[in-house]
């Protein structure tokens, strides 16, 4: 085992090269890089995610497929058990046991990391992907200043003195907007607001200048008006560090103010992809138009909502075919027994077999 | 039945202060004063029959505490609550209120926590109607609960099941048929929606509202979503920090929102509409409740603060079209 072990680990290091100081890099960066890989910074192809029980396996993410771009802020969006966080777990390698990667490839900046040992994991975490995560409270350890939090993530990172780590913890925590950042440094987790706890935790996401955060429902612990203050911030940040996030969120409304791309999630399973503006616009998927009308509207009253009836199934009994045609009002039998692939139609993917006709003849 | 203008619900100078002292000892040794959470601060509000009086605000504002005195769950510190022109509060035994609290309901927001996970279905919903004693004879009990259950979308056979076999939405079904196996008036909802998807959302909000149609229902509808409450509400309360900013009905307020808290709220929604439109986040955060800012409690925050804003407090004052706003600046 242990061989097997130290074989994997020559193998990888081929492609990977960890320094002293943990610092992380790419060894041979330009060789897998060709021009398709340069645009897309994070690629995801084919990702299935299956936890393994008693019942036998459930898939609870099936075939996703994806790419994120350099600087860009791409949502996923989709109801609770759609398999949005199980995805962003996998990009930064925290899917919790018994979840695994089942198949597929998730890829940055061209170099496979699905498949790391844990070594190069924690290089890589913090230090190109860095996390953000719904409830600031569990995030931040309670028994540790801001300051040392921040400090050690600077420290373990990048090779500079403790001292320059600590200056460089304040001009952080003063970027995204704490007063009186050195001497709110040696403060604990609970002497801070929610909204301030999470603007902490966006510093520590990004004080190694990560080139992609994903942000797993960073506001949906806060009221409106401190979510408005936090999603500013965040893409402000971004942009300002280069960094794409990837944006998960069961909010249409954070979506379409903060992303540029969009993924809707079904039951595991990608059913469009585009432009927000497309998608938020003029939604093709009958589960998105279903989705996008259920939201009620602070501009004009409706007597009734449109509803989708019933709800997600579950993973015990995802339908054959499309997972969505038991709820489906344009449903044929076409849907019932094959299941739809992303087809690419206009400007956007979609996975249904309403448009599928048009994708054959548009090519 | 009262009449349909008559004012089914009213709420004056209602307070409800809550105790967060230090131990005796340690106010002793420390020299502390006793401190006073002023969770609910002088609210006053009227709902008619047939309407739903909706109360939004950010969390710590107090709108469940409202929710929780209007039912009785605690007693309140001072003010009014009538019902029907009878007065809650000077009700002192459960006797006494008996027969007022059939006639009102609560739903809750987690339909994971308000549900007995030992109690099958048919026990949840029929507690009600043995408790009231509105029905005799086990037939006619379990008839009314499959009524019941047909009534919020459910099949007469889920009554058979426990909790854990259904979805957050069909739990939520299921609080809702509990609210009305005691055939109430009036039925409280403390955000009945917050702890779902927007699509079950959708479901429950049309659900919710048919009934009320069908029963001629009142509901007190408490919610930090606008825009839920724009879709479902006659008449708006908007709260901050225990008291009414601003009340109006659901027009007026998203026309013409007159209160600079009413304002921001609006502005800071992410909004499908207001896609990719960049817009300056508020400043500033909710105050500490157990020391309100002086004067007004917004004006810390708010964009037009005068010194007459800091030093005195604005009443709720009458304003055109029946609305009512507590801002020194509305004028």
């Amino acid at each position: 085992m242990h061989i097997l072990r130290h074989v994997g680990w020559v193998k990888r290091s081929k492609t990977y090269q960890i320094l002293m100081n943990g610092e992380f890099r790419f060894a041979t960066p330009t060789l897998h890089l060709n021009t398709e890989t340069c645009l897309s910074m994070l690629k995801i192809e084919n990702l299935t995610i299956r936890f393994d029980t008693r019942y036998g396996p459930l898939t609870a993410v099936d075939n996703v497929t994806f790419e994120v771009r350099p600087g860009e802020v791409f949502g996923l969006v989709g109801e609770s058990g759609a398999g949005k966080s199980l995805t962003g777990q996998a990009i930064i390698g925290l899917l919790d046991p018994p979840g695994y990667i089942a198949g597929g490839q998730i890829s940055l900046e061209g170099v496979r990391i699905d498949n790391l040992a844990y070594n190069h994991l924690r290089a890589l975490r913090g230090r190109k992907i860095g996390m953000i995560f719904q409830d600031p409270l569990t995030s931040l350890n309670p028994l540790y200043t801001i300051g040392k939090q921040l400090t050690e993530t600077i420290l373990t990172h990048t090779s500079v003195t403790t001292a320059e780590a600590q200056q460089q913890a304040i001009a952080l925590l003063t970027d995204v907007g704490i007063p009186g950042a050195a001497e709110r440094i040696n403060q604990y987790p609970h002497q801070f607001s929610g909204g301030m706890r999470q603007r902490v935790v966006i510093a520590l996401a990004l004080c190694a200048n990560p080139q992609l955060v994903i942000a797993d429902e960073p506001t949906t612990a806060l009221d409106v008006s401190i979510q408005a203050q936090i999603l500013s911030l965040l893409k402000q940040m971004c942009r300002e560090h280069g960094a794409a996030v990837i944006l998960i969120t069961h909010d249409m409304g954070v979506i379409s103010q903060v992303a540029q791309r969009v993924a809707v999630m079904y039951s595991g399973r990608l059913v469009e992809i585009g432009d927000v503006r497309q998608i938020v616009k003029h939604p093709k998927h009958p589960y998105a138009r279903g989705l996008m009308g259920s939201i009620p509207s602070l501009h004009h009253q409706v007597d009734q909502l449109t509803q989708i009836d019933g709800a997600m199934p579950r993973l015990t009994d995802i339908p054959p075919g499309c997972a969505f045609h038991p709820r489906c009002p344009e449903c044929f039998d076409l849907c019932r027994e094959k299941r739809p692939v992303l087809k690419k139609i206009a400007n956007s993917h979609i996975a249904c077999w309403l448009y599928a006709q048009e994708a054959h003849h548009a090519g | 039945m009262p009449d349909k203008d008559q004012a089914l619900l009213k709420v004056t100078g209602l307070k409800r202060y809550f105790d967060v002292s230090q131990p005796f000892l340690n106010r002793l040794l420390e020299r502390r004063k006793r401190q006073y959470l002023k969770a609910v601060n002088g609210v006053s509000f009227t709902i008619k029959q047939g309407e739903t009086f909706a109360l939004v605000g950010e969390s710590g504002c107090g709108k469940s505490t409202i929710a929780h005195l209007v039912v009785g769950l605690f007693p309140p510190s001072a003010g009014k609550i009538e019902f029907d022109g009878i007065d809650l509060t000077t009700l002192n035994n459960r006797a006494q209120l008996r027969p007022v609290r059939r006639r009102m309901a609560m739903i809750f927001q987690d339909p994971y926590a308000s549900l007995n996970p030992r109690w099958r279905v048919n026990n949840i919903i029929s507690e009600p109607i043995k408790a009231f004693g509105l029905l005799n004879g086990r037939q006619a009990i379990v008839q009314r609960t499959s009524v019941l259950l047909e009534q919020v979308g459910l099949s007469p056979q889920d009554g058979a099941k426990f909790p854990h076999e259904f979805s957050g939405g069909q739990r939520q079904r299921i609080s809702i048929a509990r609210a009305l196996a005691g055939e109430p008036e009036f039925i409280v909802c403390d955000e009945p929606t917050s702890a779902l998807d927007v699509s079950v959302q959708a479901q429950i909000l049309n659900l919710i509202k048919n009934l009320q149609k069908k029963f001629g229902l009142s509901y007190l509808f408490i919610s930090h979503d606008l825009a839920v409450v724009r879709h479902i509400a006659d008449h708006v309360g908007v709260m901050y920090m225990g008291r009414l900013c601003e009340s109006a009905p659901v027009k007026a307020l998203f026309e013409n929102p007159r209160h600079p808290y009413t304002r921001l709220l609006l502005d800071t929604i992410p909004d499908i509409e207001k896609m990719g439109r960049e817009c300056a986040p508020p400043q500033g955060e909710i105050p500490n409740p157990l020391n309100p800012p002086a004067g007004c409690a917004f004006h810390p925050r708010c964009p037009q603060t005068t010194d007459h804003c800091i030093c005195n407090r604005p009443k709720l004052e009458n304003m055109a079209s029946d609305a009512k706003v507590a801002c020194f600046q509305a004028f």
